[in-house]
């Protein structure tokens, strides 16, 4: 049950004050007219808000390979279904 | 109860018979509220096979009202609702969960030498979800759905029949899927007995794993479709009504995101327990077992990239059309490797035709067919002719029928002197069997010829020239239901006359064989301890099984 | 037998190993439920440009963002509560768990603001496909912080009893990382519909 790292605090505090930080950051960013920048930047930052969540909140930073494995293979299958479909609505 | 080494040894007599093992324990809550994976498969098996008759029940009537083209017999209202009925109860109701939820959950822990599956509550909570999706389907039955069993919109958007109540049970039994695969992709996992490596599980667990990551990948959005469907009929949402600036198509590609890998839920469990039978019955190994492994996983990725063949001539853009197409061919070539290993396990092999042999065969043979003529359904040029006409439809019953349903015949005709205790008796077994055999041929053969002069699906009114092959096939559905009598018979009989059976009638190599028959409840003694792989038939003498 | 324990038949070490990948199955398949969700959106998004950029300003960003900030401390309090179970410390522990209940409950109360408020201005699922997939889609995250908030109360019910030290907390983690994954999925949801237009 013990984990190899330590359980303090510290580092929950840490990242919650980094996803607060990036979340002022798209919704300030929201508020300025960059055309498709607008939709890169915002996905970018979700992105990285919730890989914090998922390596240090959901502990995937320090789990082993076949935790990691069942995080990101329904990822993968998201992709698959929208170029799926993509596939088709974009090329109608 | 104790396991056994030789056959026949170790049954414990009592003065009145022998020990009844995991089915000792008697009364409604010993079986409403048991945690034992056993128990469980037995309850999941019953369940479908009782859907299984019911739906060919329905299957009967439809070929019935076939002999006669047009409103003869009963409305084509009626009609349009036992198609549907038919198929859905069949797909969603047997299909799917009779092998992986029913001889699954009894025997992947036995397969694996553990004692239950990692989450046994999780697992009855399945079942008794699994039960409540058919009381809320039961319950739509009294505005029928006739929509056929693929629901497409916008009729089933708008169809008085209680379409929304049957979206949610169809969720229902989705999430009791879903919790299946769950748990069994942790038991394999971490439930494995010491010294059972990846490379010394049975093939039947390997078939298994690839089935359940389709379930928890897949399941989930034919779930959300249904809860689209319904919330398009109670709130009015336009997700899938042109007039609302939706597409009809985007019910179609998350229908089929789940129900083309779906009926790699269903074959892959079927091809598990022929890999199983096959080596028992020809004494010898089974050949390219690395093959027949991976290429279990290759079919449940493939499978993932394939789900807009059925959608060519819906009005899919055609560079969809061509990509999807392109990728359907690949997913022939892991199920012939399997095909192929199969074949060359019993070259040389010392052959016996037991019952579970018998079906076991008849599946190599009929699979390979049906997945044949799954070309001309794959290459786009001649999927626009067939689509939507009996052709399609027996494809589907040769790959299904002849496949998986052949498969589970298998399983059950090998399994059950392990499940009940008892021997089924070989020569009514194989009356039904032939039976079986012909009945199914001359059903569904004929229906390619249908198909193919251009006969559609779905419909009751037909020109006159197609009424002969149609009275051929019906013929043939009361040779099939006669033969699955005789074989429902012959069960009942076993489990009530048969003689009792050894630990191991078939001499195999597997774990479930070290258990008694049938099984205690914690299923071994101590957990075994695994050196070797369960092929090695040449190599060891059939009396002893270590 | 129906008293058989339910994991009687792995030790502790395993018994830990088979929850976690439990829960990440089921994860997994959130992933793929929501997953067509966010098809659809892709798909409309290309399809209706013009109407997605004209609807979201209906949309409160800043009642969208507090909402945000909201999920985010209670993905906080969460993870704090789990590492002070770990320590054994149970008054902190079940503190933290309760501030994450509150937060989940704030969440629910400021949806249910923005939804009436919709309402009010003729807003509803069946107005245009961008409100339905608002709708639908916050409608379905909602359900699952509900469903999170019912499973955290009933840990805390068990923490009072006492039922969680630092030798056993499985319930309490695998309930966490649940929590924490309604919280990826409004990270997604928020810009989506409040700030992409």
């Amino acid at each position: 049950m013990e984990k190899a790292h330590g359980t303090g605090y510290g580092i929950y505090v840490a990242v919650w004050a980094g996803l607060l930080l990036l979340t002022g950051a798209t919704v300030a960013v929201s508020y300025f007219d960059l055309g498709l920048l607008n939709v890169v930047v915002a996905l970018l930052i979700a992105s990285a808000k919730a890989s914090l969540v998922a390596l240090f909140f959901m502990h995937l930073k320090f789990e082993n390979r076949l935790v990691l494995a069942f995080a990101l293979v329904p990822i993968f299958f998201l992709a698959l279904i929208v170029g799926g479909t993509l596939s088709d609505t974009l090329f109608r | 109860m104790t396991e056994t080494t030789a056959e026949g040894a170790a049954l414990p007599l009592s003065g009145s018979g022998q020990s009844r093992g995991y089915l000792e324990e008697k009364g409604f809550w010993s079986w409403a509220l048991t945690l034992d994976h056993k128990r469980i498969g037995v309850l999941y098996l019953l369940t479908t096979l009782l859907f299984f008759l019911v739906g060919g029940v329905f299957g009967l009537l439809i070929r019935i009202k076939l002999m006669v083209p047009g409103q003869q017999i009963f409305s084509d209202h009626v009609y349009n609702v036992l198609f549907t009925l038919h198929g859905s109860v069949m797909i969603f109701l047997f299909i799917i969960p009779a092998i992986p939820s029913g001889l699954g959950n009894f025997f992947i822990p036995l397969l694996i030498g553990a004692r239950d599956v990692a989450f046994p509550r999780i697992n009855l909570a399945s079942y008794w979800i699994f039960v409540a999706g058919i009381g809320v389907i039961v319950a739509s039955l009294v505005r029928p759905m006739d929509t056929g069993w693929t629901f497409y919109t916008p009729y089933s958007a708008k169809t008085a029949a209680d379409v929304t109540l049957l979206s949610f049970g169809i969720f229902l039994i989705g999430m009791s899927s879903i919790l299946t695969g769950l748990n069994f992709l942790v038991t394999i996992h971490k439930l494995r007995a010491p010294g059972m490596t990846w490379n010394r599980m049975p093939l039947f667990i390997w078939g298994m794993y690839a089935t359940s990551i389709i379930q928890v990948v897949a399941t989930p959005v034919v779930g959300i479709t249904f809860l689209l469907l319904a919330m398009e009929r109670l709130f009015g949402i336009g997700f899938f009504d042109p007039a609302k600036g939706g597409d009809p198509l985007l019910f179609q590609h998350f229908f089929w995101f789940y129900s083309h890998p779906v009926v790699y839920v269903m074959i892959l469990p079927a091809m598990g327990i022929i890999s199983e039978v096959v080596p028992v019955f020809s004494r010898k190994p089974i050949f390219g077992y690395n093959a027949i492994a991976y290429s279990s996983l290759a079919i449940a990725f493939i499978g993932f990239f394939v789900w807009g063949h059925h959608m060519f001539v819906s009005g899919m853009s055609k560079t969809a059309g061509i990509i999807f197409s392109f990728l359907t061919f690949f997913v022939a070539v892991p199920t012939a490797v399997k095909v192929f290993n199969w074949i060359a396990t019993m070259y040389k092999g010392s052959i016996t035709f037991e019952s579970p042999m018998l079906y076991a065969l008849t599946f190599i043979f009929l699979f390979t067919f049906g997945g044949l003529t799954g070309m001309f359904l794959g290459a786009l040029a001649t999927n626009v002719h067939v689509h939507d006409t009996y052709f399609i439809v027996a494809h589907f019953h040769y790959t299904m029928m002849g496949g998986t349903v052949m498969g589970l015949l298998a399983g059950l005709h090998y399994w059950f002197p392990k499940m009940t205790g008892r021997m089924l008796d070989e020569k009514p077994a194989r009356a039904g069997w032939l039976l079986i055999f012909i009945g199914f041929n001359v059903t569904f053969l004929t229906q390619f010829f249908l198909g193919y002069g251009g006969m559609p699906r779905r419909w009751a009114e037909y020109p006159p020239q197609f009424q002969n092959l149609h009275i051929v096939s019906t013929v043939g559905s009361w040779i099939l239901a006669l033969g699955i009598l005789v074989m429902f018979v012959n069960f009942v009989r076993g489990l009530y006359a048969g003689k009792p059976a050894p630990a191991n009638p078939w001499k195999g190599l597997t774990l479930e064989w070290r258990a008694a028959s049938p099984p205690a409840t914690e299923n071994f003694e101590t957990i075994p301890v695994v050196a070797d792989w369960p092929y090695g038939y040449a190599k060891r003498k059939p009396e002893s099984n270590e | 037998m129906s008293d058989h324990p339910s994991h009687a038949h792995m030790d502790a070490a395993q018994a830990y190993e088979a929850a976690k990948l439990g829960i990440w199955t089921f994860l997994a398949t959130e992933v793929l439920l929501f997953g067509g969700l966010f098809t659809a959106y892709i798909v409309f998004r290309l399809k209706f440009p013009q109407m997605f950029h004209e609807d979201h300003f209906h949309l409160n960003r800043i009642l969208g963002a507090v909402n945000t900030i909201v999920l985010i401390c209670s993905s906080l309090t969460v993870a704090l509560g789990i590492a002070a179970i770990r320590k054994g410390k149970q008054g902190i522990f079940k503190l933290f768990l309760s501030l994450t209940i509150l937060l989940a409950a704030a969440f629910l109360g400021i949806k249910y603001v923005e939804w009436t408020e919709k309402f009010a201005h003729g807003l509803f699922p069946d107005t245009d496909v961008f409100f339905s997939l608002y709708f639908v889609m916050t409608g379905l995250h909602g359900l699952h912080v509900l469903g999170g908030m019912l499973v955290l109360g009933g840990v805390l019910v068990l923490a009072g009893k006492g039922r969680f030290s630092e030798h056993y907390c499985t319930p309490v983690e695998i309930s966490g990382l649940y929590w924490h994954f309604v919280d990826l999925v409004w990270i997604y949801l928020f810009p989506l519909f409040y700030l992409i237009g």
